[in-house]
């Protein structure tokens, strides 16, 4: 029986088809990545995971348990980070800690709370509020909060979306390795490839909406820890890429729609606007390339 | 006699914008701060060349003198044979965000540049110039739709139709996908290209995707970190066109250039980088990346 199980699970909104048979079997301490566009119900299909939302029909099971709402053993990461804005960094992980542990001693919670912010380097800015915090420092909270509950399974959707390329960077490898210290079962959702091969075990592409699918399942096959530059020379890292892109680029991926309509092109030039529009009362005329063109057969 | 197909096709000149000695140096408390310094650069007619490098390298103020948006403290510009001092029609640009105005339709908002540059064509000409590139992009069927009913990706679908609309002597992009997902990027960039290779407009592209630079450019300028940004490295690609990803990602070198970019871009990534909360207010590595 797989850890986590989605079997055949459908979710419109008004009327609008979402997701159609998303079928998908997670087993307990893989790396999983979700890559789809924006749009497509990538949010969507993590919120059911996390208890945010029920299918339409199909089950979602964690450990043969239908998931019927949220829980703490599924911890969550936003893309928006989700902080409380007059909390601190240590008081919003406190937050999930007092919850989920309400029989512990409060040293106990504060040992839990140190211990997570040590692991995404931020006891320094433990004291901050949100707002001093930059764009990756705030997601690294969010992350602390997350593991802090210690869940069973850790649901990150699109955690590094709205940050700049290099933070991306730092915190994909920071994510791995904080994965590798307990191997607890992640499943990320985001639209980059280059990230779900930087981090994942498996990449899972979602085609388009509406009515999006699961596509087939690809292995990264590469040895941890995947170095940005060398995988470039790697082959696995190619074919990977190649297979991912190929589905959520191809005609898998994506239904286009082509409509057959006849244009014109007048076949104008541009005017130069830094001279006057009527010379001596007479207006200029519409420059055609056919003239033009003529023009040049002449001095050549 | 002259054998026409002997003739070079349209006569490319080596040098149609020639960027010598740029300069960009803004006053600041401590003294002048030198963003761009001796930036030189030369672009042949219908080459399509890239500058890659961090946020914060100078990149787009190089970008945007040449948009004629910045002044140049110092060196000059030519275009075509001619100095460029403002803005002005004759450069195309496509900005990071669309920037299109809200209150009109897709077709409006191409057709208020349009019916600047084109003003002696008749009103029909001027409405089948922007249909057809507005067509071109995939919007065929988006044309009366405001900014607010399309997707970020359909409103960057406009804002390449409008550069294009203009028949520019060039076009300059501004990481013009850089608010996209990576995926709906893929899609814009071969709409881009399609649009592109029907007429080589001469363009001069900012990013900092790899991908992107490799798919799109014929060569790419790599700049240091700056202040005082200056071009490091020049990468020529050599992927024939027309272009076709799948083609492009296979192609022998390309994961090779791809590598070299990479290590160019880290090289001088971690240049910069700092140790997290040295003190109370600092701000970390990656805030001020």
């Amino acid at each position: 029986m797989p850890f986590l199980e989605l079997k055949n699970v459908c979710k419109s909104f008004g009327g609008t088809k979402v997701l159609r048979d998303v079928n998908l079997a997670i087993e307990e301490g893989e790396f999983v990545s979700i890559v789809g566009y924006s749009g497509a119900g990538k949010t969507t299909l993590i919120s059911m995971i996390a208890g945010l939302l029920r299918p339409d029909s199909g089950s979602v099971k964690l450990r043969g348990e239908e998931i019927t709402e949220p829980g703490p053993e599924r911890g969550m990461v936003f893309q928006n980070y989700s902080l409380l804005p007059w909390l601190t960094v240590a008081e919003n992980v406190a937050l999930a800690v007092d919850q989920v542990f309400p029989t512990w001693t409060s040293e106990q919670r504060k040992a839990q709370v140190d211990k997570y912010l040590a692991m995404v380097n931020l006891t320094p800015a433990r004291g901050k509020l949100p707002r001093e915090l930059s764009g990756g420092m705030r997601q690294r909270v969010s992350v602390a909060r997350a593991l802090a509950m210690e869940p069973k399974i850790l649901l990150l959707d699109e955690p590094l979306g709205a940050l700049d390329a290099l933070t991306r960077a730092t915190l994909q490898d920071e994510l791995v390795r904080i994965w590798e210290h307990d191997r607890r079962t992640v499943v990320l959702i985001t639209n980059d490839t280059d990230e779900g091969i930087m981090t994942s075990g498996r990449i899972v592409p979602l085609s388009a909406g509406p009515g999006a699918t699961l596509g087939p399942s690809v292995a990264v096959d590469i040895a941890r820890p995947r170095d940005r530059k060398t995988l470039n020379s790697n082959p696995a890292f190619k074919h990977v890429r190649k297979a991912v892109l190929d589905y959520l680029l191809g005609p898998g991926g994506r239904q286009k729609t082509t409509v057959n309509r006849k244009l014109t092109l007048p076949d104008l030039l541009p005017e130069d606007l830094n001279e006057p529009r009527t010379l001596f009362g007479a207006k200029r005329t519409a420059r055609r390339r056919s003239e033009e063109k003529l023009e040049t057969v002449e001095i050549a | 006699m002259i054998d026409l197909k002997a003739m070079p096709a349209p006569k490319t000149r080596r040098n149609y914008l020639e960027l010598s000695q740029l300069n960009k140096t803004y006053p600041s408390p401590k003294g002048p701060a030198v963003i761009v310094n001796d930036f030189n650069l030369e672009i042949a007619e219908g080459e399509f060349v890239t500058l890659i490098g961090h946020s914060g390298c100078g990149k787009s103020t190089v970008l945007s003198m040449v948009a004629g948006l910045t002044d140049v403290t110092a060196g000059g510009m030519v275009l075509a044979g001619k100095e460029v001092t403002g803005p002005g029609p004759d450069r195309g640009v496509v900005f990071q965000s669309p920037s299109l105005l809200p209150w009109m339709t897709a077709r409006e908002n191409v057709m208020l540049g349009v019916n600047q540059v084109f003003f002696t064509a008749s009103g029909n000409e001027r409405l089948q110039i922007a249909e057809y590139y507005l067509s071109v992009v995939g919007l065929a069927d988006s044309m009366d739709k405001r900014p607010a009913e399309l997707s970020q990706g359909m409103r960057q679908r406009v804002g390449i139709a409008r550069a294009f609309a203009l028949s520019p002597k060039m076009l300059l992009l501004d990481e013009p996908f850089g608010m996209l997902d990576s995926l709906t990027r893929f899609e814009l960039q071969a709409v881009l290209l399609e649009l592109w290779k029907r007429q080589r407009i001469t363009a001069l592209m900012v990013t900092h995707d790899v991908d992107e630079a490799l798919y799109l450019s014929d060569r790419i300028v790599c700049m240091t970190d700056g202040p005082e940004a200056e071009v490091g490295d020049i990468v020529t690609v050599p992927f024939p066109r027309p272009r076709d990803r799948v083609a492009v990602m296979e192609h022998p070198e390309y994961y090779r250039l791809r590598e070299r970019l990479i290590e160019f871009l880290e090289v001088h990534a971690h240049k910069k980088r700092r140790v997290a909360f040295p003190t109370g207010k600092s701000v970390s590595s990656e805030a001020a990346a």
